[in-house]
């Protein structure tokens, strides 16, 4: 699929700083490319991660996605949201990456299952509320990425997509080329999955009760 | 009307995202008011999406802002060259191949090439003015250095009657013809400095 022209039937307008910045860029200013993309490093980092699990491979596919949006820039028509433009041009190129340097992995859980039938959720424990603030620990981090990775990669993209990088179920079945029917399916399996892997540390008030100094709180 | 807990986790995503009809939305209200394993579902799910959707969960990693601005910076003469070289690159290739092209399909209208080096070029004006030397297999720019015509007779003609007579373009200075006239292609549409 191609990337810069797949992702252009998305019916969206880039707003108007964005596409005189993108005008210019068209018009031989390539020094502000950057100024373009960089309030979406960290959505393409994501994706990227998203398919390859890996932060140099993660980085290297971004990176490389954005060469390959500066390439095609003059081929963009405002018919797309940039944003989209370039996520579509990252998944491709990770995509690309995974094919080519991670044919023998084995893909982890529910890769294989089916889509159909209803998940069934395994914990039941009682949840509260996990504050946002624990993200600004490093082992929460971490823990929340594991379990992503744990997941198959048909689950990860869609999760990544629209959790992570905010798209609309209508844009994530653009992207993908999948039914907005098979995108809800996979999200909501995606969402239940990870609430399973995490719902030991989670309910266990693993977040609250790690080992932190005396009197410090932990978010 | 919810009638048991799969139905809540079935819809349990379009719940959160307030996509639901208002009778479904309703009856999964009723049913998680007295169900506390789809509640626990519920605000599980709920946990994900707002622990996930966070902008500090997925950070890039350090040095990367600096890495890509390096690569772009690199990347920026190259993309100019690109398209100029490729430009060049067409123009010469069109030179050879048109000229091969062209001694293989009129060798029995024409004479054929005088020279085995060189072959007649398709992309060349009609009637530009060149000329060729007695006892010579190439036609040439008037200013060429290569025309060796010490002590022979030099004729001027058109490049259509030398490629009639047979003669190949001097790759030499037709061919630095062809780039002059594609470098000021280049400049005229900015490709080229």
């Amino acid at each position: 699929m191609d990337a810069t022209s797949s992702a252009e039937k998305l019916p969206a307008k880039a707003d108007a700083r964005e596409e005189a910045l993108i005008r210019r860029v068209q018009n031989g200013e390539r020094e502000v490319f950057y100024e373009l993309v960089q309030p979406y490093e960290r959505r393409l980092y994501a994706a990227a991660f998203a398919i390859l699990r890996n932060q140099h491979d993660a980085e290297d596919a971004a990176q490389e996605a954005i060469l390959k949006a500066l390439k095609n820039l003059k081929q963009f028509r405002f018919e797309a949201r940039f944003s989209t433009w370039l996520i579509q041009i990252t998944i491709n190129e990770a995509r690309m990456r995974r094919r080519k340097e991670h044919a023998d992995v084995m893909e982890p859980i529910g890769e294989y299952r089916e889509d159909e039938g209803t998940y069934t959720p395994r914990d039941f424990a009682d949840w509260r509320e996990i504050p946002s603030e624990s993200l600004e620990r490093t082992e929460v981090r971490k823990l929340l990425l594991e379990a992503l990775a744990t997941l198959g990669v048909k689950y990860r993209e869609i999760f990544i997509l629209r959790d992570v990088n905010h798209l609309s179920i209508e844009e994530v079945s653009e992207m993908l080329g999948i039914s907005r029917a098979s995108v809800k399916t996979r999200l909501l399996r995606a969402r239940l999955m990870l609430r399973d892997l995490l719902a030991p540390k989670m309910s266990s008030g693993w977040f609250s009760t790690s080992t932190l100094p005396k009197g410090e709180k932990p978010w | 009307m919810v009638e048991n807990c799969e139905q809540v986790w079935r819809e349990v995503s379009n719940y959160i995202e307030n996509d639901l009809d208002p009778a479904l939305r309703a009856g999964m209200d009723e049913h998680l008011r007295q169900c506390p394993k789809c509640r626990s579902v519920l605000e599980g799910t709920r946990n994900i999406v707002r622990l996930y959707g966070d902008e500090r969960l997925f950070q890039v990693p350090l040095g990367f802002s600096w890495r890509l601005r390096h690569k772009l910076a690199g990347a920026q003469p190259t993309w100019q060259s690109v398209g100029f070289g490729w430009l060049v690159a067409a123009a010469a290739m069109t030179l050879i191949v048109g000229g091969f092209v062209l001694a293989n399909s009129s060798s029995r209208a024409h004479p054929a090439v005088l020279s085995h080096m060189a072959a007649p070029a398709k992309p060349l004006p009609e009637g530009l003015i060149v000329v060729v030397a007695e006892h010579g297999k190439l036609f040439h720019l008037a200013k060429c250095d290569y025309i060796h015509a010490e002590g022979t007779f030099v004729r001027t003609m058109t490049a259509q009657e030398a490629l009639r007579e047979g003669y190949a373009p001097c790759l030499r200075c037709l061919g630095e013809y062809v780039m002059k006239v594609a470098l000021d292609f280049a400049r005229r549409r900015g490709l080229a400095v």
